[in-house]
Protein backbone atom coordinates (compact mmCIF):
# COMPACT_ATOMS: atom_id res chain seq x y z
CA UNK A 1 0.00 0.00 0.00
CA UNK A 2 2.87 2.07 0.64
CA UNK A 3 4.60 1.24 -2.26
CA UNK A 4 1.07 2.47 -4.21
CA UNK A 5 1.03 5.59 -2.35
CA UNK A 6 4.86 6.55 -3.27
CA UNK A 7 4.01 5.73 -7.17
CA UNK A 8 1.26 8.03 -7.05
CA UNK A 9 3.07 10.80 -5.41
CA UNK A 10 6.26 10.75 -8.06
CA UNK A 11 3.23 10.68 -10.88
CA UNK A 12 1.37 13.94 -9.50
CA UNK A 13 4.39 15.24 -9.37
CA UNK A 14 4.90 14.38 -13.37
CA UNK A 15 1.52 15.51 -13.87
CA UNK A 16 2.35 18.86 -12.13
CA UNK A 17 5.55 18.87 -14.67
CA UNK A 18 4.12 18.56 -17.57
CA UNK A 19 0.90 20.47 -17.09
CA UNK A 20 3.33 23.66 -16.91
CA UNK A 21 4.42 22.68 -20.64
CA UNK A 22 1.36 22.37 -22.17
CA UNK A 23 2.09 22.92 -25.80
CA UNK A 24 4.52 20.07 -25.51
CA UNK A 25 1.34 18.09 -25.33
CA UNK A 26 0.32 18.89 -29.07
CA UNK A 27 3.89 18.54 -29.80
CA UNK A 28 3.83 15.33 -28.54
CA UNK A 29 0.47 14.19 -29.93
CA UNK A 30 2.38 15.35 -33.44
CA UNK A 31 5.30 13.57 -32.63
CA UNK A 32 3.40 10.28 -31.34
CA UNK A 33 1.73 10.16 -35.05
CA UNK A 34 4.13 11.12 -37.45
CA UNK A 35 6.37 8.08 -35.64
CA UNK A 36 3.13 5.97 -35.99
CA UNK A 37 2.62 6.78 -40.03
CA UNK A 38 6.35 5.98 -40.41
CA UNK A 39 5.30 2.55 -39.03
CA UNK A 40 2.11 1.91 -40.92
CA UNK A 41 3.45 3.08 -44.17
CA UNK A 42 6.55 1.04 -44.08
CA UNK A 43 3.66 -1.73 -43.64
CA UNK A 44 1.60 -0.79 -46.22
CA UNK A 45 4.53 -0.53 -48.61
CA UNK A 46 5.49 -4.22 -47.72
CA UNK A 47 1.85 -5.39 -48.38
CA UNK A 48 1.44 -3.84 -51.62
CA UNK A 49 3.52 -6.89 -52.95
CA UNK A 50 3.16 -9.89 -50.76
CA UNK A 51 0.14 -11.25 -48.56
CA UNK A 52 2.07 -12.40 -46.19
CA UNK A 53 5.53 -11.71 -44.53
CA UNK A 54 6.70 -14.89 -42.78
CA UNK A 55 3.70 -16.57 -41.89
CA UNK A 56 2.30 -13.01 -40.69
CA UNK A 57 -0.55 -11.41 -42.82
CA UNK A 58 -1.40 -7.73 -42.68
CA UNK A 59 -3.62 -7.69 -39.75
CA UNK A 60 -1.42 -9.64 -37.55
CA UNK A 61 1.55 -7.10 -38.46
CA UNK A 62 -0.73 -4.56 -37.50
CA UNK A 63 -1.34 -5.89 -34.21
CA UNK A 64 2.18 -6.03 -33.98
CA UNK A 65 2.61 -2.49 -34.47
CA UNK A 66 0.24 -2.27 -31.84
CA UNK A 67 2.17 -4.09 -29.35
CA UNK A 68 5.44 -2.58 -30.50
CA UNK A 69 3.86 1.12 -30.31
CA UNK A 70 2.27 0.10 -26.58
CA UNK A 71 5.57 -1.22 -25.34
CA UNK A 72 7.50 1.79 -26.92
CA UNK A 73 5.43 4.39 -25.07
CA UNK A 74 6.04 2.12 -21.61
CA UNK A 75 9.62 2.69 -22.41
CA UNK A 76 9.06 6.58 -23.16
CA UNK A 77 6.65 7.14 -20.49
CA UNK A 78 8.78 5.82 -16.94
CA UNK A 79 11.13 3.36 -18.18
CA UNK A 80 13.45 5.64 -20.17
CA UNK A 81 13.57 8.91 -18.50
CA UNK A 82 13.81 7.09 -14.98
CA UNK A 83 17.02 5.44 -16.01
CA UNK A 84 18.26 8.62 -17.55
CA UNK A 85 17.85 10.27 -14.54
CA UNK A 86 19.71 7.48 -12.15
CA UNK A 87 22.79 7.88 -14.67
CA UNK A 88 22.38 11.45 -14.03
CA UNK A 89 22.78 11.14 -10.30
CA UNK A 90 24.96 8.82 -10.71
CA UNK A 91 27.33 11.43 -12.87
CA UNK A 92 26.62 14.23 -10.21
CA UNK A 93 26.03 12.01 -6.65
CA UNK A 94 22.99 12.77 -6.48
CA UNK A 95 22.16 9.54 -6.04
CA UNK A 96 22.54 10.23 -2.71
CA UNK A 97 19.08 11.91 -1.99
CA UNK A 98 18.01 8.47 -3.09
CA UNK A 99 19.98 6.27 -1.39
CA UNK A 100 18.96 8.16 1.90
CA UNK A 101 15.20 8.23 1.76
CA UNK A 102 13.13 5.30 3.66
CA UNK A 103 12.50 3.32 0.80
CA UNK A 104 13.92 0.52 -1.73
CA UNK A 105 16.52 2.61 -3.59
CA UNK A 106 15.50 0.63 -6.79
CA UNK A 107 11.97 1.17 -6.80
CA UNK A 108 12.71 4.56 -6.07
CA UNK A 109 14.92 5.25 -8.98
CA UNK A 110 12.60 3.28 -11.30
CA UNK A 111 9.35 5.48 -10.88
CA UNK A 112 10.97 8.90 -10.21
CA UNK A 113 10.39 10.66 -13.64
CA UNK A 114 7.04 10.16 -15.61
CA UNK A 115 6.75 11.88 -19.02
CA UNK A 116 2.66 12.04 -18.76
CA UNK A 117 2.55 13.41 -22.43
CA UNK A 118 4.30 10.41 -23.85
CA UNK A 119 1.07 8.54 -22.98
CA UNK A 120 -0.14 9.57 -26.49
CA UNK A 121 2.03 6.90 -27.76
CA UNK A 122 0.15 4.39 -25.44
CA UNK A 123 -2.93 5.49 -26.53
CA UNK A 124 -2.73 5.19 -30.34
CA UNK A 125 -1.32 1.46 -29.89
CA UNK A 126 -4.18 0.35 -28.26
CA UNK A 127 -5.82 1.73 -30.96
CA UNK A 128 -4.14 0.95 -33.66
CA UNK A 129 -4.02 -2.97 -31.75
CA UNK A 130 -7.90 -2.93 -31.41
CA UNK A 131 -8.57 -2.23 -35.55
CA UNK A 132 -6.44 -4.83 -36.15
CA UNK A 133 -8.47 -7.42 -34.09
CA UNK A 134 -11.36 -6.11 -35.01
CA UNK A 135 -10.38 -6.30 -39.19
CA UNK A 136 -8.97 -9.61 -38.13
CA UNK A 137 -12.66 -10.25 -36.95
CA UNK A 138 -11.02 -12.14 -34.35
CA UNK A 139 -13.09 -12.82 -31.28
CA UNK A 140 -10.39 -12.69 -28.57
CA UNK A 141 -11.59 -14.44 -25.82
CA UNK A 142 -11.45 -14.33 -22.54
CA UNK A 143 -8.40 -16.78 -21.53
CA UNK A 144 -6.66 -14.87 -24.99
CA UNK A 145 -6.60 -11.62 -23.18
CA UNK A 146 -5.52 -12.57 -20.43
CA UNK A 147 -2.70 -14.74 -22.11
CA UNK A 148 -2.11 -11.10 -23.52
CA UNK A 149 -2.03 -8.78 -20.45
CA UNK A 150 0.27 -11.72 -19.21
CA UNK A 151 2.99 -11.87 -22.09
CA UNK A 152 2.68 -8.30 -21.84
CA UNK A 153 3.11 -7.49 -18.56
CA UNK A 154 6.19 -10.15 -18.43
CA UNK A 155 7.64 -8.62 -21.77
CA UNK A 156 7.48 -5.29 -19.87
CA UNK A 157 9.05 -6.37 -17.09
CA UNK A 158 11.75 -7.79 -19.26
CA UNK A 159 12.12 -5.00 -21.22
CA UNK A 160 13.04 -3.44 -17.52
CA UNK A 161 15.20 -5.06 -16.26
CA UNK A 162 17.38 -5.02 -19.55
CA UNK A 163 17.18 -1.10 -19.34
CA UNK A 164 18.11 -1.42 -15.36
CA UNK A 165 21.19 -3.43 -16.11
CA UNK A 166 22.70 -1.04 -19.16
CA UNK A 167 21.97 1.76 -16.35
CA UNK A 168 23.19 0.04 -13.68
CA UNK A 169 26.66 -0.10 -15.41
CA UNK A 170 27.08 3.67 -15.03
CA UNK A 171 28.31 2.89 -11.49
CA UNK A 172 31.65 1.97 -13.40
CA UNK A 173 31.56 3.36 -16.30
CA UNK A 174 29.67 7.18 -16.60
CA UNK A 175 29.24 7.67 -20.51
CA UNK A 176 26.77 5.04 -20.90
CA UNK A 177 23.87 6.76 -22.46
CA UNK A 178 25.23 6.10 -25.73
CA UNK A 179 24.58 2.52 -25.06
CA UNK A 180 20.78 3.46 -24.55
CA UNK A 181 20.88 4.63 -28.27
CA UNK A 182 21.61 1.12 -29.04
CA UNK A 183 19.29 -0.36 -27.42
CA UNK A 184 16.94 2.38 -29.80
CA UNK A 185 18.15 1.05 -32.76
CA UNK A 186 17.22 -2.56 -31.65
CA UNK A 187 13.91 -1.77 -30.79
CA UNK A 188 13.07 -0.70 -33.99
CA UNK A 189 14.05 -4.43 -34.97
CA UNK A 190 10.87 -5.69 -33.43
CA UNK A 191 8.60 -3.57 -35.49
CA UNK A 192 8.77 -6.28 -37.88
CA UNK A 193 8.27 -10.20 -36.98
CA UNK A 194 11.22 -11.66 -35.04
CA UNK A 195 11.16 -14.46 -37.31
CA UNK A 196 12.01 -13.55 -40.67
CA UNK A 197 15.23 -12.25 -39.40
CA UNK A 198 18.73 -14.47 -39.94
CA UNK A 199 19.57 -16.78 -37.06
CA UNK A 200 22.59 -14.99 -35.78
CA UNK A 201 20.11 -11.28 -35.83
CA UNK A 202 17.72 -13.89 -34.28
CA UNK A 203 19.64 -15.04 -31.29
CA UNK A 204 21.02 -11.42 -30.37
CA UNK A 205 17.11 -10.30 -30.49
CA UNK A 206 15.78 -12.73 -28.21
CA UNK A 207 18.35 -13.59 -26.03
CA UNK A 208 20.97 -10.05 -25.63
CA UNK A 209 18.39 -7.62 -26.54
CA UNK A 210 15.07 -9.31 -25.67
CA UNK A 211 12.69 -7.56 -28.43
CA UNK A 212 11.45 -10.92 -29.04
CA UNK A 213 9.81 -11.17 -25.67
CA UNK A 214 8.77 -8.14 -24.94
CA UNK A 215 7.25 -7.35 -29.27
CA UNK A 216 7.22 -10.44 -30.60
CA UNK A 217 5.47 -12.99 -28.42
CA UNK A 218 2.62 -11.05 -26.66
CA UNK A 219 1.48 -10.25 -30.35
CA UNK A 220 1.43 -13.95 -31.25
CA UNK A 221 -0.58 -14.41 -27.98
CA UNK A 222 -3.14 -11.95 -29.09
CA UNK A 223 -3.55 -13.40 -32.61
CA UNK A 224 -3.89 -16.89 -31.14
CA UNK A 225 -0.63 -18.21 -32.54
CA UNK A 226 1.15 -18.73 -29.59
CA UNK A 227 2.46 -22.25 -28.53
CA UNK A 228 3.19 -23.08 -24.93
CA UNK A 229 7.06 -23.44 -25.23
CA UNK A 230 6.95 -19.52 -26.25
CA UNK A 231 4.31 -18.76 -23.08
CA UNK A 232 6.95 -20.54 -21.02
CA UNK A 233 10.22 -18.81 -22.04
CA UNK A 234 8.72 -15.65 -21.75
CA UNK A 235 7.59 -16.19 -18.24
CA UNK A 236 10.75 -17.84 -17.31
CA UNK A 237 12.49 -14.88 -19.12
CA UNK A 238 10.79 -12.44 -16.99
CA UNK A 239 11.53 -13.99 -13.74
CA UNK A 240 14.92 -14.58 -14.40
CA UNK A 241 15.51 -10.72 -15.89
CA UNK A 242 13.73 -9.24 -12.87
CA UNK A 243 16.39 -11.54 -10.30
CA UNK A 244 19.52 -11.08 -12.46
CA UNK A 245 18.58 -7.02 -12.91
CA UNK A 246 18.08 -6.59 -9.15
CA UNK A 247 21.40 -8.66 -8.17
CA UNK A 248 23.10 -6.88 -10.66
CA UNK A 249 22.02 -3.29 -9.59
CA UNK A 250 23.20 -4.40 -5.90
CA UNK A 251 26.24 -5.29 -6.52
CA UNK A 252 26.78 -2.18 -8.33
CA UNK A 253 25.12 0.26 -6.18
CA UNK A 254 28.15 -0.91 -3.81
CA UNK A 255 30.63 0.73 -6.38
CA UNK A 256 28.89 4.32 -5.72
CA UNK A 257 30.84 6.18 -3.53
CA UNK A 258 28.86 9.57 -4.34
CA UNK A 259 31.07 11.34 -6.63
CA UNK A 260 30.39 14.43 -5.25
CA UNK A 261 30.18 14.10 -1.45
CA UNK B 1 41.22 29.18 -46.50
CA UNK B 2 42.86 25.86 -47.76
CA UNK B 3 45.31 26.01 -44.31
CA UNK B 4 42.09 27.22 -42.34
CA UNK B 5 39.99 24.16 -43.16
CA UNK B 6 43.07 22.18 -42.70
CA UNK B 7 43.67 23.60 -38.90
CA UNK B 8 39.58 22.45 -38.54
CA UNK B 9 39.68 19.16 -40.22
CA UNK B 10 42.80 18.36 -37.43
CA UNK B 11 40.68 19.18 -34.55
CA UNK B 12 37.42 17.52 -35.32
CA UNK B 13 40.02 14.67 -35.72
CA UNK B 14 41.26 14.61 -32.67
CA UNK B 15 37.95 15.82 -30.99
CA UNK B 16 36.12 12.91 -32.51
CA UNK B 17 39.00 10.57 -31.49
CA UNK B 18 38.03 10.66 -27.49
CA UNK B 19 34.60 9.28 -28.54
CA UNK B 20 35.39 6.11 -29.94
CA UNK B 21 33.08 4.19 -28.59
CA UNK B 22 30.42 6.96 -29.30
CA UNK B 23 31.56 6.92 -32.92
CA UNK B 24 31.13 2.67 -32.55
CA UNK B 25 27.86 2.63 -31.29
CA UNK B 26 26.44 5.37 -33.70
CA UNK B 27 28.01 3.09 -36.33
CA UNK B 28 25.88 0.15 -35.25
CA UNK B 29 22.70 1.55 -34.90
CA UNK B 30 23.40 3.24 -39.00
CA UNK B 31 24.07 -1.00 -40.04
CA UNK B 32 21.05 -2.08 -38.47
CA UNK B 33 18.39 -0.23 -40.66
CA UNK B 34 19.36 -1.01 -43.50
CA UNK B 35 19.89 -4.35 -42.34
CA UNK B 36 16.07 -4.61 -40.97
CA UNK B 37 14.84 -3.47 -44.37
CA UNK B 38 17.27 -6.02 -46.44
CA UNK B 39 15.83 -8.74 -44.71
CA UNK B 40 12.44 -7.75 -45.00
CA UNK B 41 12.45 -7.47 -48.78
CA UNK B 42 14.12 -10.37 -48.93
CA UNK B 43 12.10 -11.86 -47.17
CA UNK B 44 9.45 -10.49 -50.00
CA UNK B 45 11.01 -11.40 -52.79
CA UNK B 46 11.35 -14.74 -51.84
CA UNK B 47 7.37 -15.05 -50.80
CA UNK B 48 6.90 -14.08 -54.55
CA UNK B 49 9.04 -16.62 -55.63
CA UNK B 50 12.04 -14.64 -55.67
CA UNK B 51 11.65 -11.05 -57.23
CA UNK B 52 9.99 -7.83 -56.55
CA UNK B 53 10.46 -5.07 -58.72
CA UNK B 54 13.15 -6.20 -60.68
CA UNK B 55 15.07 -6.86 -56.97
CA UNK B 56 15.75 -10.71 -55.71
CA UNK B 57 17.66 -11.34 -52.21
CA UNK B 58 21.33 -10.92 -53.90
CA UNK B 59 19.79 -7.68 -55.76
CA UNK B 60 18.27 -6.46 -52.29
CA UNK B 61 21.34 -7.14 -50.42
CA UNK B 62 23.63 -4.76 -52.90
CA UNK B 63 20.97 -1.95 -52.70
CA UNK B 64 20.89 -2.00 -48.86
CA UNK B 65 24.98 -1.99 -49.12
CA UNK B 66 25.11 0.67 -51.24
CA UNK B 67 22.43 2.73 -49.53
CA UNK B 68 24.28 2.39 -46.35
CA UNK B 69 26.77 3.59 -47.66
CA UNK B 70 25.91 6.56 -49.09
CA UNK B 71 23.71 7.55 -46.33
CA UNK B 72 26.46 7.57 -43.83
CA UNK B 73 28.56 9.49 -46.27
CA UNK B 74 26.28 11.97 -46.95
CA UNK B 75 24.43 12.41 -43.85
CA UNK B 76 25.27 15.57 -41.41
CA UNK B 77 23.71 16.52 -37.90
CA UNK B 78 23.44 20.08 -38.99
CA UNK B 79 20.04 20.35 -38.28
CA UNK B 80 19.96 19.02 -34.44
CA UNK B 81 23.51 21.12 -33.52
CA UNK B 82 21.84 24.65 -35.07
CA UNK B 83 19.08 24.16 -32.85
CA UNK B 84 21.17 24.05 -29.88
CA UNK B 85 23.89 26.70 -30.92
CA UNK B 86 20.38 29.31 -31.02
CA UNK B 87 19.29 28.16 -27.69
CA UNK B 88 21.37 28.31 -26.21
CA UNK B 89 23.89 30.97 -27.79
CA UNK B 90 26.23 29.24 -28.67
CA UNK B 91 26.51 30.70 -31.72
CA UNK B 92 27.65 34.08 -30.51
CA UNK B 93 31.10 32.67 -30.20
CA UNK B 94 31.05 31.36 -33.78
CA UNK B 95 29.95 34.80 -35.39
CA UNK B 96 32.95 36.10 -33.63
CA UNK B 97 35.44 34.34 -35.90
CA UNK B 98 36.14 36.44 -39.52
CA UNK B 99 34.58 33.35 -41.13
CA UNK B 100 31.38 31.97 -41.84
CA UNK B 101 30.55 29.33 -39.51
CA UNK B 102 29.36 26.91 -42.27
CA UNK B 103 33.66 26.56 -43.18
CA UNK B 104 33.54 25.17 -39.57
CA UNK B 105 30.54 22.73 -40.30
CA UNK B 106 31.94 21.33 -43.62
CA UNK B 107 35.45 21.16 -42.37
CA UNK B 108 33.38 19.24 -39.11
CA UNK B 109 31.33 17.27 -41.48
CA UNK B 110 34.43 15.63 -43.79
CA UNK B 111 36.65 15.28 -40.69
CA UNK B 112 33.86 13.25 -38.83
CA UNK B 113 33.29 11.13 -42.31
CA UNK B 114 36.90 10.75 -42.55
CA UNK B 115 36.89 8.99 -39.04
CA UNK B 116 33.85 6.74 -39.91
CA UNK B 117 34.94 5.37 -43.10
CA UNK B 118 37.58 3.28 -40.76
CA UNK B 119 34.30 1.86 -39.43
CA UNK B 120 32.40 2.19 -42.95
CA UNK B 121 34.21 -0.34 -44.41
CA UNK B 122 34.59 -2.85 -42.56
CA UNK B 123 30.77 -3.07 -41.86
CA UNK B 124 30.00 -3.01 -45.75
CA UNK B 125 32.37 -5.75 -45.65
CA UNK B 126 30.65 -7.48 -42.90
CA UNK B 127 27.51 -6.85 -44.40
CA UNK B 128 28.59 -8.43 -47.79
CA UNK B 129 29.74 -11.76 -45.71
CA UNK B 130 26.35 -11.98 -44.51
CA UNK B 131 24.00 -11.37 -47.11
CA UNK B 132 25.80 -12.44 -50.23
CA UNK B 133 25.10 -9.38 -52.72
CA UNK B 134 25.08 -9.39 -56.43
CA UNK B 135 27.39 -6.69 -57.72
CA UNK B 136 27.26 -6.01 -61.64
CA UNK B 137 29.34 -3.32 -61.86
CA UNK B 138 30.51 -1.01 -65.09
CA UNK B 139 33.76 0.87 -64.75
CA UNK B 140 31.52 3.77 -66.23
CA UNK B 141 29.08 3.72 -63.35
CA UNK B 142 31.78 3.69 -60.65
CA UNK B 143 32.92 6.91 -61.98
CA UNK B 144 28.96 8.97 -61.96
CA UNK B 145 29.27 7.43 -59.15
CA UNK B 146 31.60 8.87 -57.31
CA UNK B 147 30.59 12.14 -59.02
CA UNK B 148 27.21 11.63 -57.65
CA UNK B 149 28.49 11.26 -54.51
CA UNK B 150 30.29 14.42 -54.06
CA UNK B 151 27.39 16.37 -55.32
CA UNK B 152 24.93 14.02 -53.34
CA UNK B 153 27.04 15.29 -50.03
CA UNK B 154 26.78 19.24 -51.30
CA UNK B 155 23.29 19.69 -51.93
CA UNK B 156 22.46 17.52 -48.42
CA UNK B 157 24.68 19.30 -46.75
CA UNK B 158 23.39 23.04 -48.26
CA UNK B 159 19.98 21.43 -47.74
CA UNK B 160 20.14 20.57 -44.21
CA UNK B 161 22.23 23.77 -43.45
CA UNK B 162 19.21 26.21 -44.99
CA UNK B 163 16.39 24.52 -43.53
CA UNK B 164 18.30 24.54 -39.94
CA UNK B 165 18.18 27.72 -40.15
CA UNK B 166 14.44 27.45 -38.94
CA UNK B 167 15.83 27.42 -35.03
CA UNK B 168 16.44 31.44 -35.59
CA UNK B 169 12.54 31.54 -36.09
CA UNK B 170 11.30 28.57 -33.82
CA UNK B 171 12.69 27.39 -30.83
CA UNK B 172 10.65 23.94 -31.06
CA UNK B 173 12.95 22.62 -34.06
CA UNK B 174 11.92 19.00 -32.98
CA UNK B 175 8.78 18.83 -34.83
CA UNK B 176 10.74 20.22 -38.34
CA UNK B 177 13.11 17.31 -38.06
CA UNK B 178 11.07 14.89 -37.18
CA UNK B 179 9.22 16.06 -40.14
CA UNK B 180 12.28 16.24 -42.41
CA UNK B 181 12.98 12.25 -41.35
CA UNK B 182 9.91 11.21 -41.78
CA UNK B 183 10.15 12.56 -45.44
CA UNK B 184 13.96 11.40 -45.82
CA UNK B 185 13.30 7.85 -44.37
CA UNK B 186 10.46 7.17 -47.02
CA UNK B 187 11.78 9.12 -50.17
CA UNK B 188 14.88 8.35 -50.07
CA UNK B 189 14.69 4.95 -50.30
CA UNK B 190 15.86 3.83 -46.73
CA UNK B 191 12.33 2.01 -46.48
CA UNK B 192 12.42 0.61 -50.26
CA UNK B 193 13.74 1.00 -52.91
CA UNK B 194 11.76 3.98 -55.20
CA UNK B 195 10.73 1.77 -57.14
CA UNK B 196 8.69 -0.45 -54.78
CA UNK B 197 6.91 2.92 -54.04
CA UNK B 198 2.89 3.42 -55.25
CA UNK B 199 3.53 5.66 -58.39
CA UNK B 200 1.89 9.08 -56.19
CA UNK B 201 4.93 8.87 -53.89
CA UNK B 202 7.37 8.28 -56.34
CA UNK B 203 6.07 11.29 -57.86
CA UNK B 204 6.50 12.38 -55.21
CA UNK B 205 10.25 12.09 -54.68
CA UNK B 206 11.15 13.27 -57.99
CA UNK B 207 9.97 17.15 -56.63
CA UNK B 208 11.80 16.76 -53.63
CA UNK B 209 15.42 16.55 -52.81
CA UNK B 210 15.90 13.01 -50.76
CA UNK B 211 16.02 11.02 -53.82
CA UNK B 212 18.72 12.56 -55.35
CA UNK B 213 21.00 12.89 -52.03
CA UNK B 214 20.38 9.40 -51.89
CA UNK B 215 18.32 6.70 -54.27
CA UNK B 216 19.95 8.36 -57.25
CA UNK B 217 23.68 7.31 -56.59
CA UNK B 218 22.64 3.93 -55.08
CA UNK B 219 20.76 3.03 -57.67
CA UNK B 220 22.83 4.67 -60.48
CA UNK B 221 26.19 2.26 -58.88
CA UNK B 222 23.89 -0.82 -59.33
CA UNK B 223 23.55 -0.04 -63.15
CA UNK B 224 19.58 0.40 -62.88
CA UNK B 225 19.87 4.08 -64.47
CA UNK B 226 19.53 4.05 -67.99
CA UNK B 227 21.21 7.57 -70.21
CA UNK B 228 18.13 9.82 -69.64
CA UNK B 229 17.49 8.89 -65.95
CA UNK B 230 21.03 9.60 -65.54
CA UNK B 231 20.98 12.77 -67.18
CA UNK B 232 18.23 14.15 -65.14
CA UNK B 233 19.37 13.13 -62.09
CA UNK B 234 22.87 15.15 -62.05
CA UNK B 235 20.60 17.84 -63.15
CA UNK B 236 18.25 17.72 -60.45
CA UNK B 237 21.07 17.25 -58.04
CA UNK B 238 22.99 20.70 -59.41
CA UNK B 239 19.28 22.44 -59.27
CA UNK B 240 19.24 21.29 -55.85
CA UNK B 241 22.73 22.10 -54.87
CA UNK B 242 22.25 25.74 -56.19
CA UNK B 243 18.36 25.94 -54.29
CA UNK B 244 20.21 24.83 -51.05
CA UNK B 245 23.18 27.80 -52.05
CA UNK B 246 21.34 30.13 -52.31
CA UNK B 247 18.65 29.76 -49.46
CA UNK B 248 21.73 29.33 -47.21
CA UNK B 249 22.89 32.47 -48.33
CA UNK B 250 20.07 34.87 -48.10
CA UNK B 251 18.30 33.22 -45.08
CA UNK B 252 21.33 33.46 -42.89
CA UNK B 253 21.58 36.68 -42.91
CA UNK B 254 17.96 37.35 -42.25
CA UNK B 255 18.20 34.48 -39.24
CA UNK B 256 21.42 36.76 -38.09
CA UNK B 257 19.34 39.56 -37.43
CA UNK B 258 16.66 37.93 -35.25
CA UNK B 259 19.32 35.94 -33.24
CA UNK B 260 19.25 37.71 -29.85
CA UNK B 261 21.89 34.88 -28.33
CA UNK B 262 19.91 33.75 -25.57
CA UNK B 263 21.59 32.14 -22.35
CA UNK B 264 25.02 33.92 -22.92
Amino acid sequence: MHKVNVIWTFLKIGILNELAYRVNFYVQIFQSAVSLAQALLGVYVVFLHTETLGDWRSYDLLALIGVFVIIGGAISIVIRPSMSQLMTDVRRGTLDYTLTKPADAQFLISISQFRIWKATDFVLGVIVLSYALYKKGMDVGIADAATFGLVLLSGAATIYSFFLILSTISFWYIKVENILNIFDAMVQAGRWPIGIYPHWLRFVLTFIVPVAFAITVPARALTGRLDSESLTAALLVAAGMLIASRLFWRWGLRHYSGASA
Amino acid sequence: MIAIYWAYLKTTIALQFQYRVALAIWMIGGLLEPTIYCVVWSTVALARGGDVGGYDAGGFASYYIVLMVVNMWTFTWIMHEMGYRVQHGELSAMLLKPIHPIHSDIADNIGYKTLTLCVLIPSAAVLCFLFNPTFDLEVINVLLFVFSLVLAYLLRFFVEWALSLVAFWTTRTDAVNQMYFFFGLFLSGRIAPLDLLPAWARAVADALPFKWSVAFPVELLLGRLDRAQITHGFLMQAFWVVIGFVIVKFVWRRGIRRYSAVGS
